[in-house]
């Protein structure tokens, strides 16, 4: 294995580690605050790419014009479908666990639905804002991919930033630490509930909309990085943030070197089989604290 | 005096949670036949103590012994089959099943796949009783309070125990209903050794044949009742506390 | 008495069973056909019913015990000439394995936790009917034709490709799980995993290896998926990898909530109801919405959404509880 061919793949990786790690973040706060499984995660990932498709093909112009706006709109959308639905459905549910697993599967359908609907069953590109190779002595690099992997970072500090230094996150780590406690100092946890939904959806949304360059948008697209994510927030510990960050670089760059190696499914395979495994004899995660 | 085996024994029980000492090396001892009572104020271990007993806590240091046998490590489905009943301080019946169902439950590991005809009339006499005949085939939800607390206590008898745990067994009951509560107690321990958490002092003067005062985690005085009344320790731990006198 | 198997409970299944062996002198050819597959999936999910409806436990993995049947028949047939008896048991023994040995391993999670890792079980199951595609076909899976499907008893050969007699084998495979199911849950077995779903802990405490009995009820419910897993590839002839997506373990799900989570009848109530309404309605709403690409999918997930909200205990579940408390 030659350096050059690691270093593509471990590119690759980081590419998948970053946008997963926003995903990831986004079911983790809610598995979290709410407690909700939300199965419907992948699916609002998927509508934010479809909006990155309108938005970018609406908007004209230079494709970073397009995509910028798309950047801007499609998580927001996507937050406004994610809050409707907290508010029609899980609240009417109270939240019951069983009672939301169903009802975000029945979501996962309907957005299905809605959006072979409006869009179509075909896959659709979305040009990329800027089309800059980087050259490395041994390959050009994609500068978009490069951009990706930077933008995460910011935005991943910038999530972090929001629920450790501001009030907005305390109010959320409270109410995840202790619901009932966190309702009698006056906090909405209703209103908390909301928001997190939202936000969730929104991390999603965002890295939809970042990734939509560099592979289709297509209305299936959400199945497999719900799966990816359901095994970041489960190794990095239910609910715990530093553990899915360290579980994203993990599992991302395991996927981008390990597809390098195998056929891509014997990697899926392997890869599942082993973190189903250590859900099975590490319920806790692998950085997760052993009581709860 | 023979030396007989008594039926529970515990050496050295412990239980921390955190940097807590729920229950602190406690040493206790409880004969064949016995009606014994376990008192304290709130916190003082009595709950856990009585958990580490039937297996649904374990203990982090120290034994015990049921019927001369180490059980210490053994999961509480196990310790059930050996004869050690517990009956919740929280109600913790089946709250969608019916009473006879909650109470079948009880009965129907004893009998296996095959005689259910001798299932039922365990069934039905374990809800005779305590006085529930008539409430058989309604729902445990749909039941008072108090006759959910029997219904526990029905579950308990079911299982035949030879060592039936009641934690706070007299909790919400009226006074005609906690009298109705120790004649039964007595009629039990005809034929299974009884350990009972209890608030209520009256009750406990009236059934228990020896006292124990559990405070802070550990055993604080052991004897008959009149002895613990006399006890001055025990007065200003527990007695003196403004707890049901 | 409750917990027994009273004579108007066994009247009312014999009823069904036998409305259901008339039905095929009167229906007509399509929904005669249809009807053979109804009763096959409600095997698939009444089999779920036990773990989901009786024993509390959300899977998400389900469509790999109906492909272990499905897989167990028809790859034995396809690639190893068996009969179709002994494929059948195959089917059963593919599923008893599979359960045993994936019980074991996810009966050690509770709560969010078994649901996903149920889930990826079933994942990697999928993708283990892909990877081995040289012998499954993968998607395009394998078709077992007219000649491998008959089923012979001394001299007497059945066409398993003649409609009538396809429907028999479905009618008697439905009935025979229908009264297993029956026996299971009224007896003490199932009032064990009725208490597990309400509180495991109380469970314990009255005595119960909890873990056994969920055990049993997976390695009961995986066996019975994968009856009706084999008997499809039998009967229809057709064993894809399709049938391993997670769609397929959400299906089984759907069909018990519609007809009542932990009841008898549920199973075959939601199966035929779904059945009809997601073919019905993509005539329907194709016709009147043409170029909408309506689906499966929209149906599926609302009818998941308005059930959860308004009608969680779903139709039998909802008859019990206002009109006929003695349904089983």
């Amino acid at each position: 294995m030659s350096f050059p061919f690691l270093l593509l793949a471990t590119l690759e990786g980081l590419v998948t580690a970053a946008t997963l790690a926003l995903m990831a973040i986004g079911l983790s706060l809610v598995f979290g605050v709410m407690r909700v499984v939300n199965v419907a995660h992948g699916e609002f990932f998927m509508l934010g790419a479809i909006l990155a498709w309108a938005v970018t093909t609406a908007v004209g112009g230079h494709p970073a014009i397009g995509f910028l706006a798309a950047l801007i709109v499609a998580p927001l959308l996507v937050g406004a479908a994610a809050l409707a639905s907290e508010r029609l459905v899980l609240r009417k549910l109270h939240y019951e666990p069983e009672a939301t697993i169903v009802a975000t599967i029945g979501l996962l359908y309907i957005i299905q639905q809605v959006a072979l609907t409006f869009y179509g069953p075909d896959a659709r590109p979305v040009v990329a804002p800027f089309t800059y190779r980087v050259a490395l002595p041994w390959f050009g690099y994609s500068g978009y991919k490069l951009a990706v992997i930077g933008f995460s970072i910011i935005l991943l500090i910038g999530t972090w930033l929001v629920l450790t230094r501001t009030r907005a996150g305390l109010i959320m780590r409270a109410t995840q630490y202790d619901r009932e406690t966190a309702q009698a100092f006056g906090i909405p946890v209703d209103r908390v509930y909301a928001w997190v939904f939202a936000l969730g959806a929104m991390l999603a949304a965002v890295a939809a909309v970042l990734i939509v360059p560099i592979q289709q948008a297509h209305y299936l697209m959400g199945h497999d990085p719900l799966l990816l994510s359901f095994i970041v927030v489960i190794i990095g510990g239910l609910g715990s943030l530093r553990g899915t960050l360290v579980a994203a670089l993990l599992i991302g760059l395991s996927d981008g070197i390990l597809s390098v190696f195998y056929s891509p499914t014997l990697a899926k395979i392997v890869a599942t089989s082993l973190v189903a495994l250590v859900l099975v004899f590490r319920p806790q995660g692998l950085f997760g604290k052993t009581a709860r | 005096m023979a030396a007989v085996t008594p039926l529970l024994v515990t050496r050295g029980l412990s239980r921390q949670f955190g940097g807590l000492k729920a229950v602190d090396a406690v040493d206790f001892e409880l004969q064949q036949g016995e009606i014994r009572a376990i008192i304290g104020p709130n916190g003082a271990g009595k709950t856990t103590f009585v958990s580490l007993v039937c297996g649904r806590v374990l203990p982090s240091s120290g034994r015990v012994e049921f019927d001369g046998a180490d059980i210490s490590r053994l999961p509480p489905h196990r310790r059930t089959r050996l004869g050690i009943a517990y009956t919740f301080q929280i109600t913790s019946v089946f709250l969608n099943l019916s009473a006879y169902d909650n109470v079948a439950l009880a009965a129907q590991r004893r009998h296996g796949a095959s005689g259910s005809a001798g299932l039922d009339a365990d069934v039905r006499a374990a809800l005779a009783r305590v006085g529930l005949s008539d409430r058989s085939e309604e729902l445990a939800r749909n039941l008072s309070y108090g006759h959910q607390r029997l219904l526990e206590i029905a579950m308990g008898l079911a299982l035949k125990p030879r060592l039936l745990i009641l934690d706070e067994p007299t909790q919400g009951l009226s006074d005609g209903e906690i009298a109705n509560f120790v004649a039964l107690v007595r009629e039990i321990a005809a034929e299974a050794t009884v350990l009972l958490i209890e608030h209520n002092m009256h009750v406990v003067m009236e059934l228990a044949q020896k006292i124990t005062v559990m405070n802070f985690g550990r055993i604080l005085a052991e004897g008959t009742p009149a002895d613990i009344r006399a006890n001055t320790a025990v007065q200003d731990a527990y007695l003196g506390t403004g707890s049901d006198g | 008495m409750r917990g027994a198997i009273s004579v108007r409970i066994v009247l009312l299944h014999v009823a069904v069973v036998a409305v259901l062996f008339l039905l095929q002198f009167v229906l007509p050819t399509y929904h005669h056909g249809v009807m053979a597959r109804v009763m096959v999936l409600a095997v698939f999910a009444m089999g779920y019913n036990l773990l989901f409806g009786y024993t509390g436990l959300l899977s998400l993995g389900h469509a790999m015990f109906f492909c272990a049947g499905l897989y167990g028949a028809g790859l034995t047939v396809y690639h190893l000439d068996w009969a179709v008896a002994p494929a059948f048991l195959a089917g059963l023994a593919s599923g008893l394995a599979l359960s045993v040995g994936v019980g074991v391993l996810v009966l050690r999670t509770t709560g969010p936790a078994f649901l996903i890792v149920t889930l990826m079980f079933g994942q990697i199951f999928y993708l283990l009917t892909l990877y081995f595609a040289e012998y499954t076909r993968g998607d395009d899976g394998i078709v077992l034709s007219q000649a491998m499907r008959r089923l012979q008893f001394g001299d007497t050969v059945i066409d398993l490709t003649n409609p009538a007699n396809r429907y028999m084998a479905a009618w008697i495979l439905f009935s025979v799980v229908l009264f297993i199911t029956l026996a299971l849950v009224r007896a003490p077995f199932g009032r064990v995993l009725i208490a597990i779903r309400e509180n495991e802990e109380r469970t314990r405490m009255l005595g119960y290896d909890t873990f056994v009995s969920k055990l049993a009820a997976m390695v009961a419910s995986g066996v019975i998926c994968a009856a009706a897993g084999a008997a499809y590839a039998l009967l229809f002839g057709y064993a894809g990898a399709s049938f391993a997506e997670v769609h397929f373990s959400i299906l089984p799900l759907l069909w018990v909530l519609v007809g009542g989570a932990a009841t008898v009848l549920g199973p075959i109530l939601g199966t035929l109801l779904m059945f009809y309404l997601v073919d019905y309605s993509n005539d329907i709403l194709n016709a009147y919405f043409q170029g909408w690409n309506l689906s499966y999918l929209g149906v599926v997930g609302v009818a998941l959404v308005l059930l959860i909200l308004f009608f969680p205990k779903g139709l039998l579940g909802s008859v019990r509880e206002r009109w006929v408390k003695w349904l089983p």
